[in-house]
């Protein structure tokens, strides 16, 4: 268990942490960013398993089944739409490539 | 040492995350970042089944599968321009886990620490408010829900609702006994209910246009959320992650609300977003029109041209042709750039993923910031289903936009605007670009025009 004061530091330098990584983000990655970020919380799936595995009860396991399927749908989710996102972001030299390896096609 | 390698893996989550994000301030590392996240992703979740003393893996496996399916294949499918609400649901989904958690840990027979029991409520509260919010922000940008709900004290109602949750959640901290059988039943019940009634009725009064704002406090809150249950699961990578990405997020909100002229409390207070067809008096002369074909003549032989797409375009299915059209006029020696206001589309980037899609390389777009200066030497400024952020109306005092930054199409020296009516912006202000001198009207659907200005150009 993390508590007291080592709670408090954990929590005051991870909010450092996020703010400072952001700062520096171009407007063009804004999107990407924000969905990213939307899959990063969702490690809360890891912690619906915590609570499910410690459940005893039919209720207590059905509460802990729907937090697995909503934390899972959030970490997959996040994961997938980000990774499409970011899949088309090209330069131009990174067009060229693309076309110069398809054989000058129409790339 | 079991539990050894369990915190290592958990730490080691963490530090790909915060290096996730890190890489994503350039085009150039984002990809990466992303797969660095989605690694630390894999091995929290691998290393969670080995936790000591873990029953129902049965359940969590299912629970696991159909969840994962269904958002994956979910998120495959959806069109580039549905992506605001994508973001929408999928955020939703994990403050809905986080407040699930929650009322898990409240259920479970024996006490928790004090402490543990009023960040565990303060996260239920808060993932509860980011889940319906989140599903009503969804049902807005995607048009289940057209209208927005306004009526006569609705911030008191609303204050009036939050201070039921609240009211609720120090009870439930403060007596939780883990008996579920009597009153402390009913009470969490209670409680769970008017949180997310909160969450409904604070969404329900903003407009569209105020959404993307919405969505990123949204964000910001699931991970707050999501920090506040490591807190009670004594879960290092739950907090780390949930703060970070609460502060980033956070960051990002105020970054997205500046970019539209507007603070945080006005979004979520005022309803401006939801009001429309103020009117602005004082713009003067006529809207001037011009064919296709005369445009195109006058792009073919430019030296500088600056695209500005707006959402429109992306609506109209435009982006493609656009981009035919740029490569087009590059191909005859023009220097062409895209111009994007940071809240183009339906939240800030959003513009951006979108021309990548069509294949616009980003080297090629350029910011508010970096194009401005770089308008009065455009030979001509191309306006695509843009219009309130190309409004020289926000520089006046008065003006309902005032102070919003713009791009200062106005300054090209000649300006072409594609559009399909003559109406008013989202924002329902006449835009005084239209009537100046050096401003010609295209009207059309943006695919159509975009078309013929191709073959105009071909042509000359």
């Amino acid at each position: 268990m993390i508590t007291g004061f080592a709670a408090i530091y954990i929590f005051i330098l991870a909010a450092f942490v996020g703010y400072e990584v952001i700062s520096r983000v171009p407007v063009i990655l804004h999107t990407p960013l924000m969905s990213c970020s939307n899959f990063v919380h969702g490690i809360v799936v890891v912690g619906a398993m915590i609570a499910l595995g410690s459940a005893t009860t039919t209720p207590e396991r059905i509460v802990g089944f729907l937090a697995v399927l909503l934390g899972a749908a959030n970490a997959v989710g996040g994961y997938a739409v980000t990774e499409r996102m970011l899949d088309m972001f090209k330069s131009s030299g990174d067009q060229k490539k693309s076309a110069a390896a398809k054989g000058g096609g129409d790339a | 040492m079991r539990n050894d390698l369990i915190q290592i893996a958990y730490v080691a989550a963490a530090v790909l995350f915060i290096l996730g994000l890190k890489s994503m301030s350039s085009p150039r590392t984002a990809r990466r970042g992303i797969i660095w996240a989605g690694v630390g992703m894999a091995v929290a979740v691998v290393i969670t089944f080995a936790t000591p003393e873990m029953r129902n893996f049965v359940w969590m496996t299912v629970a696991l599968v159909i969840g994962g399916a269904i958002a994956y294949v979910a998120a495959r499918r959806v069109a580039m321009t549905d992506m605001p609400q994508m973001v929408a649901i999928y955020n939703g989904m994990g403050g809905g886990a986080a407040a699930l958690i929650a009322a898990v840990e409240f259920m479970k027979p024996g006490t928790m620490p004090t402490s543990f029991a009023i960040l565990g409520i303060i996260g239920a509260l808060i993932g509860s408010v980011s889940f319906s919010g989140s599903m009503i922000a969804f049902a807005k940008l995607q048009g289940i829900i057209k209208k927005s709900f306004l009526f006569p004290g609705q911030n008191v109602i609303n204050l009036l609702v939050l201070a039921a949750a609240v009211v609720l959640a120090v009870i439930v901290a403060l007596q939780h006994t883990g008996n579920m059988g009597g009153s402390e039943g009913l009470t969490l019940v209670a409680f769970y209910v008017v949180a997310l009634l909160y969450g409904v009725l604070m969404t329900l009064p903003i407009g569209g246009a105020d959404m993307p704002v919405v969505i990123s406090l949204y964000n910001a809150l699931t991970g707050l959320a999501v920090g506040f249950e490591g807190y009670v699961l004594g879960n290092g990578a739950l907090i780390i992650a949930g703060i970070v990405v609460g502060a980033a997020g956070t960051l990002l909100t105020q970054l997205m609300a500046k970019a539209m002229n507007r603070s945080i409390a006005n979004v979520l207070f005022a309803g401006f977003g939801a009001t429309a067809g103020q009117e602005l008096a004082g713009v003067e002369g006529t809207m001037k029109e011009s064919t296709p074909d005369d445009a195109a003549v006058t792009l073919a032989f430019a030296q500088k041209v600056i695209i500005v797409p707006g959402y429109g375009m992306a609506v109209a299915q435009a982006q493609h042709k656009v981009w035919e059209l740029a490569k087009l006029l590059t191909d005859r020696g023009i220097q062409v750039k895209f111009a994007i206001h940071p809240v183009a589309g339906r939240m800030p980037g959003h513009m951006n993923v979108l021309l990548a899609e069509a294949g616009v390389p980003y080297d090629m777009i350029y910011d508010l910031d970096e194009i401005n200066g770089e308008f009065p030497t455009a030979d001509a400024a191309i306006v695509i289903g843009a219009n309130d952020v190309v409004n020289p109306a926000a520089r006046e005092k008065g003006s309902p936009i005032y102070g919003m930054p713009i791009l200062d199409v106005d300054k090209a020296q000649q300006a072409f605007v594609i559009k399909r009516g003559r109406g008013a912006g989202f924002a329902g202000i006449e835009n005084a670009l239209f009537y100046a001198d050096n401003t010609r009207m295209v009207y059309g659907d943006a695919q159509d025009v975009a078309g013929k200005l191709i073959a105009g150009v071909k042509k000359v």
